[in-house]
């Protein structure tokens, strides 16, 4: 590793004040921290040690509970696409679909995240943090499998600028970042990111006869209508095609969804990670779920008849 | 009226080097500090003395002109061998080169049964007063000032740090007479607070005058901050005075003889000591003959007083006046490949983060003072609350500081603490920001505001 931080101190005269790239020393900084944990030692005064874990390890962390959802889109992504235009498709064909189709989108999310926040490390002369390896890949997962690539760097740039950069970076904002970038899109660009059609990636196929890219809420919503029981209009959607959505497909994640979204499963597994490696709170997990769990209860129980979703009446 | 009080919340760390149970023959120090930097509420720092001036132990050196009742007076008697000033002639520290026998001021004992203003007056001018510390801000009190009660804590849980009823021995009888003195100073209770694992040591179980409350967990079970916390508050307005043990002891001793003693023990630990143990000394002690053989070694860090808020000092530097502990670990001047990513079972972490196994492990630590990672913005992780055995939220009490809002500093507690109780957020913090400089700044804020 010699070689490395010879390398690195062979560039450093060129960061350094007075030197040829003085204005982008955070960025130095910034990739040499990456490499090597850095030489810094305690203060004079107060704690003279330090904990081992720093920022980068607990984002890191986030990072690879992300990674069952992430690797399961991908498959799925293929697995949807092979029942939808009706190939067959080994585990390999679809693995290779997805992964054609989600990584283009991972990566430019990264690329303009990571950009556009090293541009305003430079510009604001602040140290490069290690939020956006989290956001950026949130920012993927939340994505339907196809979005036209200009629109991800769009969203992201808006996303990291208005969600997180004017109010100062990681740490100072008010909004996640991933969420304002997938809300950016819905309100700006809606035909690409709802609706029926765009869960599904069909490529240059068609569709099978019979095939609706109805997604499971839909469905359900659809069957309050025409009056059929909610599980056998889930179970058999689809099911002439071979696929269904049914509790376990569901619970597996084997349905349509935005890349990272459909999985509980792997969801489930990712939470283990990070409540198991203390990132996450369980409090606030459960909270949260128990919290949407009793609203939903409870507007179930104002619900007449057919008034789902809630905002076609109100009954108060 | 006993109160046991059992906390969850919190870390001890277990670290290599841990001095036994024994006493070192060490050469004696000959030089002796007193740095008016020791003592944070200190406003303008006058000296007393010139150089070449002969002193005795107790004879006044210093004095701060917004408390002038309070004297600072010298450790040991010798004479005064340089009066060190820094930048604008800022006092840094006061040298005294010590006789070979301390030859003590005679105040004349103490009768307790005078009035309460009599009594205070003359500690105040005895040199053990700056034992007794204000809460809130952490400050030598107000002699003017009356405490709704006074707090003892009687065991210390920071790393490495001495044994408590080890440093005391032999001092029972003038134990017994510093909280009696305490006693008369408050119309409140007198607080002292044992470790609630271990049975009660012998010099405190049978102490009159003073309420005994036990307390167990983990670091920082043993800060008086936390003590008062949850034995009797501080809401705005309040006052309480805090001593440690060895300052109860100080007081007794001046009661008792009528001297002004600065003769402590502190404890040598560390890893890079050769020779750990208890050493005798005096208050301000030039740290190098406690050094021994690790004297020479390179890219050591020595700190005067423990790990989590002593101070560094170089190989001639001095022990503060509240330090009763030198901690010798090595310095962590180095960069390491991959160091956020790779699986460590021997780094020392309260995270359990991807590639932390040191919470499998259950021996002891060998530490440096390697920060482990840049100084990044705050990021909720919700790690401080878990080492706070406090009803306050330490996240936003830091937040609120360096915002400068005095609203929500005073709401978010931080009357209740000083410097010592947050050195734990500090240890963990993976934003490694200087948290205990930060709530100094806030108590400045408050105080001068």
């Amino acid at each position: 590793m010699k070689l490395l931080q010879n390398l690195f101190d062979g560039m450093k005269p060129n960061f350094e004040k007075g030197g040829k790239w003085e204005k982008f020393h955070t960025l130095y900084e910034g990739h040499r921290t990456i490499a090597f944990a850095p030489d810094l030692v305690t203060k004079s005064k107060g704690a003279q040690i330090k904990d081992a874990t720093d920022l980068k390890r607990v984002m890191i962390t986030v990072v690879i509970a992300m990674i069952p959802a992430l690797l399961f889109g991908i498959l799925n992504i293929g697995h949807q696409h092979f029942i939808a235009t009706g190939g067959e498709g080994t585990f390999l064909d679809k693995a290779i679909f997805g992964a054609l189709t989600v990584l283009p989108t991972l990566i430019v999310s990264y690329a303009v995240g990571l950009a556009t926040e090293f541009t305003f490390c430079v510009i604001r002369n602040h140290p490069i943090s290690e939020g956006y390896l989290v956001t950026g890949m949130l920012i993927a997962l939340v994505m339907p499998p196809f979005i036209p690539l200009w629109q991800v760097a769009l969203a992201t740039v808006f996303a990291v600028v208005i969600g997180k950069e004017v109010f100062g970076g990681t740490g100072m904002n008010i909004l996640n970042v991933a969420m304002t970038a997938r809300a950016f899109l819905y309100f700006a660009y809606p035909a690409q990111i709802s609706g029926d059609l765009v869960w599904t990636y069909l490529g240059d196929k068609a569709a099978v006869d019979g095939f609706s890219g109805a997604t499971a809420l839909a469905v359900a919503y659809n069957s309050s209508i025409d009056g059929t029981p909610v599980v056998e209009a889930l179970t058999s959607h689809n099911a002439a095609i071979g696929a269904d959505y049914s509790f376990m497909s569901m619970f597996m994640g084997w349905i349509p969804g935005s890349i990272g979204e459909t999985s509980t499963l792997m969801a489930l597994i990712g939470a283990v990670i990070l409540v198991a490696t203390g990132v996450a709170s369980w409090k606030i997990i459960v909270g949260g779920f128990s919290g949407a769990y009793a609203m939903g209860l409870v507007m179930n129980a104002l619900q007449v008849t057919n008034l789902w979703p809630c905002r076609h009446t109100t009954i108060w | 009226m006993t109160k046991i009080v059992k906390l969850k919340k919190g870390f001890d760390l277990k670290l290599v080097g841990k001095a036994p149970l024994e006493f070192l023959q060490v050469v004696a120090a000959t030089t002796f500090a007193i740095k008016p930097s020791d003592f944070p509420g200190i406003q303008r720092p006058k000296v007393l003395v010139n150089e070449g001036d002969t002193v005795k132990a107790g004879s006044p050196i210093l004095m701060d002109k917004a408390m002038d009742q309070v004297i600072y007076a010298s450790p040991v008697s010798g004479e005064i061998v340089e009066i060190k000033r820094g930048d604008k002639r800022k006092l840094l520290e006061i040298k005294i080169l010590a006789d070979t026998t301390v030859t003590h001021e005679k105040f004349g004992a103490l009768d307790l049964g005078q009035d309460r203003a009599t009594l205070v007056e003359k500690l105040a001018a005895s040199g053990v007063w700056p034992n007794v510390i204000q809460r809130p801000y952490g400050i030598v009190a107000n002699p003017a000032d009356n405490p709704k009660a006074i707090f003892v804590s009687g065991f210390d849980t920071h790393p490495l740090a001495p044994e408590v009823p080890f440093l005391l021995q032999g001092d029972e009888r003038y134990f017994q007479a510093g909280i009696d003195a305490l006693a008369k100073l408050t119309t409140g209770k007198v607080h002292l607070n044992v470790d609630g694992s271990k049975a009660v040591p012998a010099i405190f179980s049978g102490i009159k005058n003073a309420q005994i409350n036990q307390f167990s967990g983990p670091h920082p079970a043993g800060n008086v901050g936390t003590q008062i916390h949850h034995l009797d508050p501080i809401n705005k307005g309040d006052i309480a005075w805090t001593v440690a043990p060895y300052g109860v002891v100080q007081i007794g001793k001046f009661v008792l003889e009528g001297i002004y003693d600065a003769s402590k023990v502190i404890v040598l630990a560390g890893s890079e000591l050769t020779q750990k143990g208890y050493v005798k000394t005096y208050t301000g002690a030039n740290v190098s003959t406690f050094l021994g053989d690790s004297r020479q070694a390179e890219n050591l860090r020595i700190i005067a007083g423990n790990i989590l808020t002593g101070e560094k000092v170089d190989a001639q530097g001095y022990l503060g006046f509240y330090h009763n502990q030198v901690t010798v670990i090595p310095e962590g001047k180095y960069e390491e490949f991959l160091g956020w990513l790779k699986p460590s079972a021997t780094k020392l972490s309260f995270h359990k983060a991807i590639g932390m196994f040191s919470f499998l492990k259950s021996g002891e630590f060998k530490v440096d003072t390697n920060t482990h990672g840049e100084e990044r913005p705050f990021v909720v992780t919700g790690v401080f609350e878990k080492v706070m055995p406090m009803d306050i939220l330490p996240t936003y009490l830091f937040k609120a500081i360096v915002t400068e809002d005095f609203d929500e500093m005073e709401e978010l507690g931080l009357y209740e603490v000083i410097e010592e109780d947050v050195a734990l957020c500090e240890f963990v913090d993976p934003s490694k920001n200087e948290l205990q400089e930060l709530v100094r700044h806030g108590i400045e804020l408050l105080m001068y505001n």
